[in-house]
């Protein structure tokens, strides 16, 4: 069997293809296991692992300890809030101190983009981005892509919008990655001031308008305006942004074919999708959150089989 | 590397048909049972030994499911490669069932000590029996013995008994090979 070509999960960009599919087909496996009566499974009982959360988190964070938990592995949680780094201690410090009581793996969420390949290049465990700012966050883009998979039985081809925020996502960035890495078509679609400069660089093309890239695309991923990264204004009012880029049921039932929404959540309802688009069939939102259990099972799995005894 | 056939296609036959009846005798009309192969390999056996009670037996409620073990192996980050998942299709619940274990080839019986942990997830059985097509019964680093056994093989540690099926490699027929 192939392994990982990957020490770490640092993102998507440092990811080929066949790891790609070997995350897919043990996460297939996993899916299995987390729908038995007993979810559970107890391959990594002999590792720990430690959640360091410098910025806050909800779904990503039970996400992973849930993963964590099913396969047996000992779990810590850390966050910024309730540590010394609000007494000045250096991130490799901290995560040092943390490692000293034998911790095998970290899954690290920060807002510094670039944290997890410092801290990789800086300490002796295996580490696992959840999020580095508006940089990358890899096992979203990885569940967002199995779900498009399961839903539409392969992502190869797909032609796949990612709508809103894209400035300050991380998610966009890592999924643009993973879907390309696939060979799926990407475009982006947003207000101008929120779509980077010099996005086409990396290959995906830009559309402002929504119901253009709505027409065009299979599945739609709808991406939360984050203002609590927005230091200035980007749009005139959330009422117009919602008017220009929000989807709801019916311009979703105005296309002549049924296309996939997804989420990565928090959704803001009546913003980027109204409520009942949320909870439509079209919608694999919560799809997504089971997915991301079975995915981030299979991440820590193989690397797990990477730390040597 | 010298390889000699220990048992050809047509002994594999009478061997088959053979295990199906002893099953019989102890399951009748295997309500209450469920045979489980043992992936990867044991799915071929067990497969073929469901098809030979269904079509030569008729009997007509037999439940076969294949269980993975790699989650449950007891050796994961000790080899030199990972371990590879396999599938699990077990549709029934075998909560006071008479189960099955079906495996072409006992040897340490580490594989079989997880399938009993794994099996677990599934429910709580009435008892477990094995089936093995070959016992290599000198070889046993865990006290486990099969209830039903093709043949008995005595093989050293640098031999490699390899079961080759139809489905899988174009003929019945087991092998022992120096490696």
């Amino acid at each position: 069997m192939s392994e990982l070509s990957v020490d770490h999960l640092l993102g998507i960009k440092y990811l080929n293809k066949t790891d790609i599919e070997l995350i897919f087909e043990t996460a297939d496996q996993f899916k299995e296991v987390i729908n038995r009566p007993i979810k559970k499974v107890p391959s990594l009982r002999d590792i720990t692992i430690a959640n360091l959360f410098f910025e806050n988190s909800t779904r990503t964070k039970l996400s992973f300890e849930l993963a964590e938990k099913r396969l047996s592995a000992d779990v810590i949680n850390f966050s910024a809030s309730q540590s010394s780094v609000k007494k000045g201690e250096t991130l490799v410090d901290t995560v040092n101190n943390i490692l000293s009581m034998k911790v095998d793996m970290v899954v690290m969420r920060h807002p510094n983009p670039g944290a997890g390949v410092f801290l990789s290049k800086h300490v002796k465990a295996s580490i696992i981005n959840a999020g580095d700012g508006a940089h990358e966050h890899p096992t979203q883009a990885l569940l967002d892509s199995y779900s498009i998979r399961e839903r539409l039985g392969g992502v190869k081809g797909k032609n796949v919008v990612i709508v809103g925020d894209i400035l300050h996502s991380r998610v966009a960035l890592s999924n643009i990655y993973a879907l390309q890495l696939q060979g799926a078509n990407v475009k982006v679609c947003g207000p101008k001031t929120l779509i980077p400069k010099y996005i086409e660089s990396l290959g995906v093309k830009v559309e402002t308008n929504l119901r253009k890239a709505l027409e065009w695309c299979d599945v739609a991923n709808m991406l939360r305006v984050q203002n609590e990264r927005m230091e200035i204004s980007y749009f005139p009012s959330t009422r117009e942004y919602t008017q220009q880029f929000g989807v709801n049921k019916t311009l979703l039932d105005s296309l002549d074919k049924e296309i996939v929404i997804m989420h990565p959540g928090p959704i803001n309802r009546g913003v980027e999708i109204t409520s009942d688009v949320a909870d439509s069939k079209q919608a694999i939102i919560l799809d997504q959150v089971e997915n991301g259990v079975a995915v981030r099972m299979a991440v820590i799995y193989l690397l797990a089989s990477k730390i040597k005894q | 590397m010298s390889q000699k056939v220990l048992l050809n296609s047509k002994e594999v036959n009478i061997i088959l048909h053979r295990l199906a009846c002893q099953l019989i005798e102890n399951h009748e009309n295997f309500e209450e049972t469920v045979l489980v192969g043992i992936q990867p390999r044991g799915r071929f056996l067990a497969n073929r030994l469901a098809d030979l009670l269904r079509e030569e037996y008729k009997i007509k409620s037999i439940q076969l499911g294949h269980l993975d073990i790699t989650f449950f192996r007891d050796d994961f980050r000790r080899g030199d490669k990972p371990l590879a998942a396999n599938t699990t299709e077990i549709d029934f619940i075998v909560e006071d069932k008479n189960v099955v274990f079906i495996d072409d080839v006992l040897h340490t019986g580490r594989s079989i000590r997880s399938a009993l942990t794994a099996i677990q997830s599934f429910g709580r059985p009435k008892n477990i029996e094995l089936l093995t097509l070959i016992d290599r019964r000198f070889s046993r680093h865990l006290p486990i013995q099969p209830t039903y056994k093709g043949r008995q093989v005595d093989a050293i540690d640098e031999q490699r008994v390899k079961v080759n099926w139809l489905e899988n490699a174009g003929e019945d027929v087991v092998y022992l090979v120096d490696k």
